[in-house]
């Protein structure tokens, strides 16, 4: 099952009722809007991109840096052509204007949620939800937005499993912005992870090519450690071993 | 600068051999640029742009930005070493000229609508000039913005026509450009929609609608080409070896 690539001005079908994303009708006939991969359903055709910015929508929950604090708003970079604002109301509890900064400062990593966006692209973002809150520990990694259901998977399947084989913590904002946490070795294997889904994205059986690419991962670093043992230094090598027996709890 | 040859025709051929209706060889590389959105370099002839896109990003100053779409700001810039004696850096009249032509061809075609209050910056950077650049600059940008995932109603494809010697000729190079009778550059979508279309010099009526037939031909060829890059492209950057291809009937979990 090849896969059909597909550019601006493709025809692609001739019933305009099958006009899906990434489509447009033109003279009565379904074209493509962007360069993608043809997914042409039962009743619609769309185009899956392969580039493209993140643009928000009402309920996205998405990773956010505070970029400034304004006067009853918190401004906040969402990786996304827009910026989005989080007035002080949307703080769980309520805030003097005067403190704001207390609360969230400038830097500050949120995880939060487009609460409305508005004809005029205005972004405000909501800060109510549980799980909303401040990002204090951990790392954040930036991917191309249009690969991000890659990452999830089918009802979030890679992002179990990827949580599961690494032992790592990990949310994953819509906006192309992942949080990973855990100690540092996961989380650069987690990085190292999705980096390769990103490049992988749109292979046929990636879940299966993640899970070799793990295993392969762990073979390579339990191999290293038995090298160093073997060749010199004493601190170096204890601290290998540990560091693969981490790793491979993880797993268990 | 080459002196202007006798004759352009001889014995039916061009003087680089090229029959009246044959393209110059055209290179394209996708993607070579990491920091733009979308890129190309495209080599056409002696020819040689790169071409960057940016965007769709927040537009500054802000004034300039529209509440109902995205603006485009096209830049051409020859580079000063891109011609025989060099140029003087930045622009001048001919580059503003031909930046917001080109802009123009691309403006009926992006979907500007789905991106308010932003900017779609496409910048095209000739590194070597010999004849059609603002042509290589639009075949180029046109595959930058399907790079960039940027919605397009088309791909845009362009080449120009002329006449040397009395006859109507498909790309000039050089020599015919500087001292032929008539340069026509036409840029124009799959469904043949001209979105550019200048003339320097005089052709008859009847010269006219021949030169633009024959331009829509060159166009014609060089969607073809534009389109094999961008299916290529998919295809380099995911192959996948014939095993991989087998194991995945049965697991395709992730689709």
């Amino acid at each position: 099952m090849g896969k059909t690539i597909v550019v601006p001005g493709d025809i692609l079908s001739d019933n305009i009722k099958m006009s899906g994303s990434g489509t447009y009708v033109r003279d009565g006939e379904v074209c493509a809007a962007v360069y993608g991969i043809l997914n042409a359903g039962d009743r619609y055709i769309s185009v899956i991109p392969l580039a493209g910015k993140y643009i928000p929508h009402a309920n996205d929950r998405v990773i956010g840096i505070v970029t400034e604090v304004a006067y009853s708003n918190w401004i906040v970079d969402i990786n996304a052509p827009y910026e989005g604002v989080l007035h002080i109301s949307q703080y769980p509890q309520r805030i003097d204007v005067e403190n704001m900064s207390r609360y969230l400062k400038v830097g500050d990593c949120i995880l939060t949620m487009v609460k409305d966006v508005d004809a005029g692209m205005r972004v405000e973002l909501s800060f109510r939800d549980r799980e909303n809150r401040r990002l204090d520990d951990g790392r954040i990694i930036t991917i191309d937005p249009t690969k991000m259901p890659r990452v999830i998977g089918r009802s979030g399947s890679m992002i179990r499993l990827l949580k599961n084989e690494i032992g790592c913590g990990m949310f994953v904002g819509q906006n192309g912005r992942i949080w990973i946490n855990g100690n540092d070795d996961r989380i650069d294997l987690a990085i190292q992870t999705v980096k390769y889904i990103e490049d992988y994205a749109h292979t046929p059986g990636l879940t299966e090519r993640v899970q070799a690419f793990l295993k392969a991962k762990q073979k390579t670093r339990y191999g290293r450690t038995h090298e160093s043992a073997e060749s010199a230094e004493h601190v170096e090598s204890a601290e290998n071993t540990e560091g693969t027996d981490e790793v491979r709890n993880g797993n268990e | 600068m080459s002196e202007r040859p006798e004759r352009f025709i001889i014995d039916g051929k061009r003087l680089d051999g090229r029959s009246f209706d044959e393209l110059r060889p055209i290179k394209i590389e996708l993607s070579p640029l990491d920091r733009a959105d979308g890129s190309c370099y495209l080599e056409w002839g002696r020819n040689k742009v790169m071409a960057a896109v940016y965007g769709p990003r927040e537009l500054h100053p802000r004034h300039r930005q529209n509440m109902t779409r995205a603006v485009m700001q096209f830049r051409y810039n020859m580079a000063s070493f891109s011609v025989d004696d060099r140029i003087r850096p930045g622009h001048n009249r001919r580059s503003i000229e031909i930046s917001k032509v080109s802009r123009e061809a691309f403006e009926p075609v992006v979907f500007t609508k789905f991106f308010p209050k932003t900017a779609i910056d496409v910048f095209v950077e000739v590194l070597r000039a010999d004849a059609g650049t603002r042509t290589a600059g639009i075949n180029a940008a046109s595959l930058a913005l399907a790079d960039a995932g940027i919605p397009m109603r088309s791909l845009v494809s362009a080449c120009a026509v002329g006449k040397v010697d009395g006859e109507i000729v498909l790309d000039l190079m050089k020599e015919e450009d500087n001292y032929g009778e008539a340069d026509v550059p036409v840029a124009m979508t799959v469904g043949e929609e001209i979105t550019l279309l200048q003339m320097d010099g005089h052709l008859t009526p009847k010269e006219f609608y021949k030169a633009l037939e024959l331009a829509k031909s060159g166009c014609r060829q060089v969607y073809g080409l534009q389109r094999q890059a961008l299916v290529e492209k998919y295809n380099k950057d995911y192959s996948v070896d014939e095993d991989d291809a087998r194991s995945d009937a049965g697991g395709d979990s992730d689709e």
